[in-house]
């Protein structure tokens, strides 16, 4: 990068323009700072901590506790990666990977820990507007498992892994029919897989037909639909994001798939029945969202008893309200806009600049996104930071590897 | 009760949608795709071509056209009219005979079938006994010759296919008459020919396929003379004074017998001949001869060329008097005929139709020099191959004329006699206004056609070539001849699909109507800009070189070369004349161009970025690379003709290396990494290609191939920096979901020749789906798209409103999507493949009046689909509105060949040489509208009348009686009134 980095001496907190340069942060990264908002309920606190050296979890752990001031408490630790997902921070592997992939700050959210039920919800950033009506169904589920209070089957904590597929709808599909989600986002993996046509036969009133289905016909080796054990060749294609696929074209199947790939949902007929889900009398016992960690393994799809997701009364969700507005089943707000009009001051270096290839880097995190989770979160924070002073100054730490720097802090 | 209120609205869209919008398609412009029959009616002036694929068109004056496809798919092999009658009869391929009429219907004629019949010989004979070779519809009209394979003449009767087995003319009962001497008695063969004497209709000669003719009386049944010709026998002409009979062989020879009026004595071969003798000659297909007033007849035949020397040409001879000359036709001859003269068309020859498998010509015989004379219809638009479209709406009368005056001084040559063809009435209102198509050819001509109404009519022809160096000799003139040649070969036609560079190719074009600037592009990165100038002028061409890359490094180009421009003046005839030349480099083909005669500015692009140059001061403004580093393909210019055959060569060998590759791959496990990669990669590349039925499901990345290619670009003036200021700016989509928009800057009109223009990057926006950006729209605060430039100063459009907020609009493979403008933010969107699997291919702006109200319209955007389906998208709401299949999936070259015209119709080519014309609009319909009347013969004996449309009158006999006739002149007349009440309302529809 070329640009200059020079610190931005933004003082006007919910400034329009003060909002516009914030997108240009990553113009900080050539230090080696690395900023940390952390929230604990409904206060902030705002320290920075060295990129190379950051020290350990529990270093990290009792820092925070500290500028908290709720030394005492057990508390989880959780942060918002560049998707907008919670991942959770409980040792040095994933506190490490937290700081390096903060960009252009590591926003940690603290939650008390309530014994062992409280885990973090996987879907708990995702909230469902539309898609295929799953959101009413899920939460009314959800509730009466909770209200229940049954003990259950219990997942651990994700270890560092973001949630790339899930098994949805279960509870409203035939036993024989999977509906598979794959979350493409975040992930450098390739989908990886392939589709042919084929006959698949169908039983109705007239006897055994046969009409002609799309099948999957190759997994790519260390492809995202390989690796989540949910989809296998020879699996037939039944529905495409809710779309039925009959009498379509294996291209127009393509072309609903490359078209909706950052969030595909494919509706499967297995060709291995062997590890359908069985219905356990009750249908609401279980959660209709089972997910499966990239660890997952063709077995732990039986396992989709999983935490329920986005449900109001969790505190920890409605804690992470900070990551409305993220759309990461929405595509389009996705778009990457340069508005090089607004950069008065840098009107003139763009424009030399301006064959350089900047735009055609993949990671959107880096250009403004006018509805994502950084512009929404930047304002709410500078508003906060501002109502709550800065009580980080008062609650410095000894420690060699903390840092204050004012520049850094204010924003 | 809101959702009550909501419901009604939705009726209320869903009755505004039907005024709005209906589809048809209305005509095929051009010539058919191979055609394989042709037939004439001198008594209704039409013209009847058969294709292979099953199609029959009629032809009669300029705009009146019938078409017709009969249900099995198979060629048509003959064609016949029934002689003084509306009706006809096919053959096809597969020996089925089917009958077509005119009728008439609201006043409009419409051709349809009205019976099929196959033969069916006796229980057990083989199938050549009913195969049928020649059919001749006898002169009473009710009767139909079937000659057959067996040879056998079967006669039926029309038009209720009624076989009259009693008059059959079987070969025994010909055979045993035969005289004994004749050598072929034995086996005549096929009947090759039936031929009516002219003058006595119960008499008809038969032509055996081993030479022997026999001319049968029908009343008493029984061979009147044996014609004992001993070749091969390939056609048969009576006189017209029933004097005597032309033969044509497959030696190339022909002879003239005499037919005795006594029926008694054998007559002699009076005359043989091989007209172009000596050596071995071809066959004489057809021949015919016609008598003239005064004077001697004109004797017309195809073939017949010497087989070693002259083998190869399709060639008709047209012999009279002492001229002689040897018409050579680019193409295989189908077939011919002669119109002539005089009300009963009887007399002299006028016109020598000629129907070459690629084109039709029709030749004056009543000029010197016999020119050809321009065809209003069935132009061959492929005479070279086309390569892009463009149509324009409502050419301002001013540009109309001066196209039309430089197109008249390029047709000189042609003849000044009107078209020959002139049965039928064409009742079609005048078009509305005059609609230009322009066709890119592969030979680097552009042809403006008159595209307002039924008829394409070729105005004019530009080309590109004389501003380049090319191998083509300019003095290979097509009409040169060498003098005392023999044969005396002179070319006529225009179809010459060879091109002397396919680098001159045109792929883009545009064209302001109000300045008579246009800008052409093509196949090597040429762009010219072109000025219609009424006079011929001599100007040198400069060529600026645009160099794309901008310093990306790493990449060499492996296409074709740039053409090499002439220094030296060049002279232009009246017309376009280029006044300007870009050349991209690398010399990839341009793939997409626009034009602001306001702003004298050009935009274009190819697969390596974009430019924008000020053709005034003749200088490039801007220029952007939009490569992507990792995009290797789009170097190697793969899109050019002669590389793709290379790499697809390459390929194939890579993957008989790959097969071998992959078997010893097992066995040696430590290849280098390099190496491991690449085979990786050329197994993937080899997978795909060898296994086409799998589909590989990705997410589109960055870098993937040709996502630098630049899809579209666009002028616009619209808030491009703040809301308050609208400035000119440029917006270019590429490949990879990338629209860049820089801000223009133009000097103030006064200094518009002496200071700069300069473009500042302003936005960049990455669509997050990265499908290929195809269409850029900015819609006005009202949210009606922006006017073309100019369009407003001359006060053919209302002025864009500039107080409210402007939209833009990015059309993607996969989306429609709204942004909001100045500051960029997606406002609305419709996702087409996500939810329908089916992407974008063409998409145009178009405007949609209402049938009902004569004030009320809408803007729209019509889309074409790789599924064929035709979408109309209401604008600013992005919606879908209605859908219709229009062309079929698997036709990838119509479907890409699609253009749109600013008033909901379009084009697509259905063959090389076709193109469909459909219409989405319920106000803008081009279709032809016509009426054919039975001719009025005088004092002949039968005689019938279009008939109303009441099914069974198809099979009433057509006997008519006083009563009959009486009745048939009532429904004559309540046609005619319908006909005028039609007008009428036509009238009526249009006050309204």
């Amino acid at each position: 990068m070329v640009l200059s980095a020079v610190p931005q001496p933004t003082s006007q907190p919910g400034s329009r323009m003060s909002r516009q340069q914030q997108h240009r942060t990553p113009l900080k990264l050539t230090d080696n700072v690395v900023e940390v908002k952390s929230k604990f309920e409904a206060e902030y606190r705002r320290i920075a901590l060295k990129r190379n050296g950051p020290g350990g979890f529990t270093e990290f752990y009792r820092l925070l506790q500290n500028i908290h001031r709720i030394p005492g408490v057990d508390v989880l630790l959780g942060y918002a990666d560049v998707q907008g997902d919670l991942l959770p921070i409980n040792n040095d592997d994933n506190f490490h990977k937290a700081v390096s992939s903060a960009n252009p700050l590591l926003r940690i959210i603290i939650t008390k820990s309530e014994g062992e039920h409280v885990v973090l919800p996987t879907d708990s950033l995702q909230r469902r507007k539309k898609g295929l009506g799953l959101t009413g169904l899920r939460t009314s589920g959800s509730d009466s498992t909770r209200s229940k209070n049954k003990p259950g089957l219990m997942i651990g904590l994700p270890q560092n892994f973001r949630q790339i597929s899930s098994i949805i709808d279960v509870d409203i599909l035939p036993e024989t029919h999977r509906r598979v989600r794959l979350h493409k986002h975040g992930t450098h993996k390739p989908l990886g897989f392939y589709i042919r046509d084929g006959v698949s036969v169908r039983v109705t009133s007239q006897g055994v037909e046969k009409v002609p289905g799309v099948f999957i016909s190759r997994l790519v080796r260390g492809g995202l639909a390989e690796s989540t054990g949910l989809l296998g060749v020879n699996d037939e294609i039944l529905e495409v994001n809710g779309i039925d696929v009959a009498g379509k074209s294996l291209d127009q199947v393509t072309d609903m798939m490359v078209a909706n790939s950052h969030n595909l949902i494919v509706t499967v007929k297995p060709s291995n029945q062997r590890n359908n889900v069985v219905h356990r009398g009750s249908k609401t016992s279980m959660g209709n969202s089972g997910s499966v960690g990239s660890a997952g393994s063709a077995g732990s799809a039986l396992s989709h008893d999983s935490p329920s997701p986005a449900s109001q009364s969790n505190p920890i969700t409605a804690s992470n309200s900070i990551a409305e507005g993220d759309s990461d089943d929405d595509d389009d707000d996705g778009d990457l806009i340069l508005e090089n009009d607004c950069l008065t001051p840098y009107e003139s270096h763009r424009v030399t600049n301006s064959n350089n290839t900047n735009l055609n880097r993949p990671l959107p995190q880096s250009v403004s996104l006018p509805n994502s989770v950084g512009a929404s979160l930047s304002d709410s924070s500078v508003l906060m930071s501002n109502h709550n002073g800065n009580p980080a100054h008062t609650s410095s730490s000894s420690q060699e590897s903390m840092r204050e720097d004012g520049n850094i802090i204010t924003l | 009760m809101k959702r009550f209120r909501r419901h009604g609205q939705e009726s209320q869209r869903d009755r505004l949608k039907q005024e709005l919008f209906q589809f048809n398609k209305t005509v095929e412009h051009g010539f058919p795709h191979q055609p394989s029959a042709l037939g004439y009616s001198p008594s209704l002036q039409l013209l009847a071509i058969g294709t292979r694929s099953g199609a029959i068109k009629l032809y009669g004056a300029p705009g009146v056209e019938f078409m017709g496809l009969h249900d099995e798919n198979a060629a048509v092999t003959q064609v016949h009219f029934l002689p003084h009658q509306v009706e006809l009869v096919t053959l096809l391929d597969d020996n089925s005979l089917h009958m077509w009429t005119l009728r008439a219907h609201k006043g409009l004629s419409e051709l349809m079938e009205i019976g099929r019949f196959t033969l069916t010989g006796p229980p057990g004979a083989p199938p050549s006994v009913t195969r049928v070779t020649a059919v001749l519809a006898h002169s009473s009209g009710e009767l139909l010759l079937l000659g057959t394979e067996g040879g056998h003449v079967f006669i039926v009767e029309v038009p209720g296919f009624r076989e009259l087995e009693e008059r059959n003319i079987s070969l025994d009962q010909v055979a045993s008459s035969v005289p004994d001497d004749y050598i072929g008695r034995r086996n005549l063969e096929h009947i090759e020919a039936l031929q009516e004497n002219p003058v006595n209709p119960n008499q008809v000669v038969i032509g055996y396929g081993r030479g022997l003719m026999v001319i049968w009386d029908l009343e008493k049944q029984c061979a009147i003379q044996h014609i004992p010709a001993t070749q091969q026998l390939e056609s048969v002409w009576w006189a017209e004074d029933g004097g005597y009979i032309l033969s044509s062989h497959s030696d190339g020879s022909y002879c003239r017998w005499m037919v005795s009026v006594e029926e008694v004595n054998e007559e002699e071969e009076e005359k043989s001949d091989i007209p172009y003798g000596h050596f071995p000659c071809k066959a004489i297909s057809k021949i015919i001869q016609l008598p003239t007033q005064e004077g001697p007849p004109f004797l017309l035949f195809s073939g017949g060329m010497p087989r070693a020397s002259y083998g190869d040409r399709h060639c008709i001879t047209v012999i009279h008097s002492k001229t002689h000359v040897a018409l050579d036709f680019t193409s295989r001859i189908i077939d011919f005929f002669a119109i002539r003269e005089g009300p009963q068309h009887i007399g002299d020859p006028s016109a020598l139709v000629v129907l070459v498998e690629e084109e039709l010509v029709v030749i004056d015989l009543q000029t010197e020099g016999w020119p050809v004379i321009q065809t209003p219809y069935l132009v061959p638009l492929h005479s070279s191959a086309i390569t892009c479209s463009h149509h324009v709406s409502a050419i301002p009368l001013k540009l109309w004329e001066r196209v039309i005056a430089a197109g008249d001084l390029q047709s000189t040559h042609y003849s000044k006699r009107p078209w020959p063809i002139t049965g039928g009435q064409n009742l079609a209102p005048d078009p509305p206004q005059r609609d230009l198509l322009l066709t890119g050819h592969e030979d680097g001509t552009v042809r403006f056609w008159d595209a307002s109404g039924v008829c394409l009519y070729p105005m004019y022809k530009l080309s590109t070539a004389g501003v380049f160096h090319t191998d083509a000799d300019p003095n290979d003139n097509m009409n040169q001849g060498t003098e005392g040649e023999w044969p005396p070969f002179r070319k006529v036609g225009c179809f010459d699909p060879y091109s002397d560079d396919p680098r001159l190719g045109i792929q883009k074009i545009h064209l302001c109507k109000y300045s008579g600037y246009l800008t052409v592009a093509g196949t090597a990165g040429q762009i010219l800009v072109l000025e219609l100038n009424d006079e011929a002028a001599e100007q040198t061409v400069e060529a600026k070189v645009v160099d794309l890359l901008q310093g990306q490094e790493g990449f060499r180009w492996k296409g074709h070369t740039q053409l090499d421009v002439r220094e030296e003046p060049v002279l232009f005839p009246p017309g376009f004349q280029p006044f300007s030349l870009v050349q991209c480099q690398p010399p990839a083909v341009v793939t997409a161009l626009t034009l602001h005669s306001e702003w004298k500015l050009v935009a274009f692009g190819t697969s390596h970025g974009f430019g924008l140059y000020d053709y005034q001061q003749k200088n490039n403004v801007l220029i952007k690379c939009t490569l992507n580093p990792s995009d290797q393909l789009a170097m190697e210019g793969p899109l050019s003709r002669v590389k793709s055959i290379k790499k697809s060569l390459r390929q194939s060998f890579r993957r008989i290396r790959r097969s071998r590759v992959s078997l010893r791959k097992h066995h040696v496990n430590n290849a280098a990494k390099l190496q491991e990669a690449n085979a990786r990669l050329e197994a993937e590349l080899a997978e795909m290609e060898l296994a086409p039925v799998q589909r590989k499901i990705e997410a589109r990345s960055s870098d993937d191939s040709f996502t630098g290619l630049v899809r579209t670009i666009y002028f616009a003036d619209t808030f491009l920096s703040d809301s308050s200021h609208n400035t000119p700016s440029l917006w270019a989509g590429t490949n990879g979901g990338c629209v860049f928009a820089y801000m223009l800057r133009l000097p103030p009109v006064e200094h518009r020749a002496d200071e700069p223009v300069t473009a500042q990057s302003a936005k960049e926006i990455q669509l997050m789906h990265r499908a290929p950006v195809v269409g850029i729209v900015v819609l006005d605060g009202h949210g009606a798209p922006l006017p073309e430039p100019l369009e407003v100063a001359h006060d053919l459009a209302r002025s864009p409103d500039m107080q409210g907020s402007h939209h833009l609009l990015v059309i993607s493979e996969e989306q429609f999507k709204v942004f909001t403008l100045p500051k960029v933010s997606a406002k609305m969107k419709l996702k087409l493949t996500a939810v329908d699997g089916s992407r974008v291919r063409r998409v145009g702006v178009a405007w949609f009046g209402s049938s009902r109200s004569e004030d009320y319209g809408e803007s729209g955007l019509v889309v074409l689909t790789n599924q064929g389906d035709v979408h109309v998208v209401s604008l600013p709401t992005v919606k879908l509105q209605v859908h219709y299949p229009c062309v079929r999936r698997e036709d990838v070259s119509g479907i890409a060949s699609c253009v749109f015209t600013k008033h909901g119709q379009g084009f697509y080519l259905i063959s090389p040489s076709e193109f469909e014309r459909f219409s989405l609009s319920t106000r803008c319909v081009v279709e032809p509208r016509c009426l054919v009347e039975v001719p009025l013969l005088s004092g002949s004996s039968t005689q019938r009348r279009p008939k109303p449309d009441v099914a069974s009158s198809a099979h009433r006999n057509a006997r008519q009686d006083g009563e009959d006739a009486e009745v048939l002149q009532e429904i004559q007349k309540s046609l005619e009134g319908d006909q005028t009440s039609f007008l009428e309302n036509n009238v009526k529809s249009a006050v309204a």
